[in-house]
């Protein structure tokens, strides 16, 4: 009876035992094992299930997958003297549990150790050079120009010699050294954004507007030129359709002038004398009338039988 | 604690009972901890539940992935599977088929969706870029994906979704930074596929297990304060155009008339020199004619022609004197203004 009961309480303590030595690693994780506060053999790296000693040992787990830090930099001004706002984030992982544990122990103190080594590499790298160099990442040919805008005066885009990428590579080498000692692996840091400040922000949105402005007065000056390019043409165009018609008259007025002439003096040339006469009578015809007053004497030839005929 | 030491009176009083199999004195112990049903309802009740933890089924569009004590050891496919009891085989089901997505930048006004963003700071903050000429722009857009790899998206990266997203901002303003503002307006195709290409490789590196299926750009702008600048410069190309057109129509108006009239012109020369010459050529037609026959007879002819306009003019004309060959000082009894002056 008596050796029954032990037995359940023996059975109960080794269910115990058992629970407590026995632990799982998960597949995102890394387990230290520790006795008293001192690291005791290899950390486990592979997920599985462990033993160890119940009560003496313990387990303490950290993460063997890829960790995200977020840095807050704030302002920074770059070379050029403008200040920026810096958005960066990184990711890092364990890679020496053993050492993580010794000296951050956990990762909220590690998200400060990245804070205090990260946020001043980036903003030794920004203030080290023109913002063009962190907005880019290539020389790559900007397409600025407007449609119809070619021949529009633009200064030349600023050549960048380091880009964004090189960076974010230089601010990742020179925070790497100072995380190894931790057991932290930098995988890479990248600039999430990068925005003006305010006040510097007002005044980009001026100087874009004011580039605009000048590229609408400029498409509306080109539009005025073109216009009274087209109206001088149309002008010129008019002046030469009604001239070249005037010479083209003259000219054959003039020739029918000639040949009329020569017509005339052909015929009349015959007996200048006659020609006068008839055409005198035609003219007096034609000309003297109502309003005519006319004094004739009787010696005329066609009045001297008023006074008798002899 | 207490528990145990219940646990341990319990035993102490059923002390000298009759000789009983172990599971029964527990089942006594049970009972007095007041729990519902006999002791072989519990039993059952446990055996039920790690058998029924022993099957799961796994949707269309998922996979199972199962970890034995913490490792990975295989991935299952639709339908009912079977996985060792709870305790020691773990299944997380992973929607591969289904396609996500993930706003940047507007609000997609969907109640309930905890991806719906409000229009505040925080979402121009999202949009508002440097553009390669130093300008700002807002871009929005949204990323499509889906779980290409189970595994790698369970166990490689600690918050997927945070570095899909934080990947996909560093992405898409690695792209925009090389682009002019021109550009980022009106190249939104070349820009999308840019940045798929480089959130994809990153994600690769980062093996995260996501496939991207397509970056989709939504209408890029320029900030609300630089956007009336914007619209003045189509303004003014379409002015531009405008007034070209009406140049050419005011062209129009005035050119082909003019044409048209010195047409004319020409035309009414032509006839003109017709006329003239017709006239000469009749007129000396007349003459020839006429002096053939005058050569035949002069002075007749002379006298004929003479009298004959007379005897036509002289009735027209209104006032006729016949002062007599004798006479001479004939002026003085003329009064030649007479007709010409009626109010005198």
């Amino acid at each position: 009876m008596n050796s029954k009961v032990l037995l359940v309480i023996v059975a109960c303590i080794a269910i115990m035992m058992a629970y407590t030595s026995a632990y799982v690693v998960n597949e995102t994780e890394q387990v230290v094992v520790t006795q008293f506060g001192r690291v005791v053999g290899d950390p486990k790296l592979a997920p599985g299930l462990y033993f160890k000693v119940p009560f003496i040992q313990e387990a303490t787990y950290f993460p063997k997958n890829l960790l995200m830090w977020e840095g807050d930099p704030g302002q920074i001004p770059t070379l050029d003297k403008t200040y920026i706002w810096v958005d960066v984030f990184a990711r890092w992982k364990i890679v020496d549990p053993i050492k993580f544990f010794q000296t951050v122990n956990n990762t909220v103190s590690a998200q400060s150790r990245l804070d205090d080594i990260i946020d001043p590499a980036t903003r030794n790298f920004i203030t080290s050079y023109r913002l063009i160099e962190a907005v880019r990442r290539s020389n790559r040919e900007l397409d600025t120009f407007e449609i119809g805008l070619e021949d529009i005066q633009k200064e030349p885009a600023e050549k960048i010699t380091e880009g964004r990428d090189k960076i974010t590579h230089g601010i990742l080498e020179q925070a790497q050294p100072k995380l190894s000692p931790f057991g932290i692996e930098l995988v890479d840091v990248k600039i999430k954004r990068i925005n003006y400040v305010e006040q510097v922000r007002e005044s980009v949105y001026g100087r874009m507007i004011a580039e605009r402005k000048q590229i609408a007065e400029k498409f509306r000056s080109e539009g005025k030129g073109e216009a009274a390019r087209i109206m001088g043409e149309k002008e010129r165009d008019l002046k030469r359709i009604t001239s070249e018609a005037y010479r083209s008259a003259q000219e054959i007025k003039g020739k029918a002038d000639a040949e009329a002439t020569k017509l005339y003096a052909q015929a009349y040339g015959v007996d200048p004398e006659f020609y006068s006469f008839t055409k005198s009578l035609e003219v007096y015809n034609e000309t003297l009338g109502e309003n005519s007053s006319i004094v004739l004497s009787t010696s005329a030839e066609f009045l001297k039988y008023l006074k008798g005929y002899k | 604690m207490s528990w145990d030491w219940e646990k341990l009176k319990e035993q102490q009083q059923s002390k000298g009972g009759p000789n009983m199999p172990q599971f029964n004195e527990i089942a006594d112990k049970l009972k007095n901890v007041k729990l519902p049903g006999g002791p072989v309802v519990i039993v059952l009740a446990i055996i039920l539940l790690l058998g029924v933890s022993m099957f799961y089924t796994v949707d269309v569009d998922e996979v199972g992935v199962v970890q034995r004590f913490g490792k990975y050891v295989r991935t299952t496919q639709p339908g009912l599977n079977f996985k060792l009891p709870i305790g020691i085989e773990k299944v997380t089901k992973v929607k591969v088929r289904h396609v996500y997505k993930e706003e940047f930048g507007f609000n997609t006004q969907r109640e309930g969706d905890q991806r719906k963003f409000s229009p505040n700071a925080e979402d121009t903050g999202v949009t508002l870029m440097l553009t390669g000429d130093l300008n700002v722009a807002l871009v929005p857009w949204i990323v499509q994906y889906r779980i290409k790899d189970p595994y790698n998206f369970l166990f490689k990266v600690k918050d997927t979704r945070r570095l899909l997203t934080d990947m996909s901002e560093a992405a898409m303003r690695l792209v925009v930074g090389d682009r002019s503002v021109n550009e980022v307006i009106s190249k939104r195709e070349e820009i999308a596929v840019e940045a798929k290409n480089i959130l994809q490789s990153e994600l690769d590196n980062a093996e995260s297990g996501i496939q991207i299926v397509t970056i989709e750009m939504k209408k890029t702008n320029v900030p609300d304060p630089v956007q009336p600048s914007f619209n003045e410069v189509n303004q003014a190309v379409q002015e531009k155009e405008k007034m070209i057109y009406q140049a050419k129509e005011d062209y129009n108006k005035a050119v082909p008339n003019a044409r048209g009239e010195a047409d004319r012109t020409i035309k009414a020369a032509e006839g003109y020199a017709l006329d003239r010459v017709n006239r000469a050529k009749g007129d000396a037609a007349r003459f020839v004619a006429l002096y053939a026959e005058y050569d035949k007879a002069r002075d007749v002819t002379k006298r004929r022609l003479y009298l004959e306009m007379m005897s036509s003019i002289f009735p027209k004309i209104g006032e006729k004197y016949i002062v007599d060959s004798d006479q001479s000082n004939l002026l003085p009894f003329l009064n030649l203004g007479k007709n010409k002056g009626p109010s005198k």
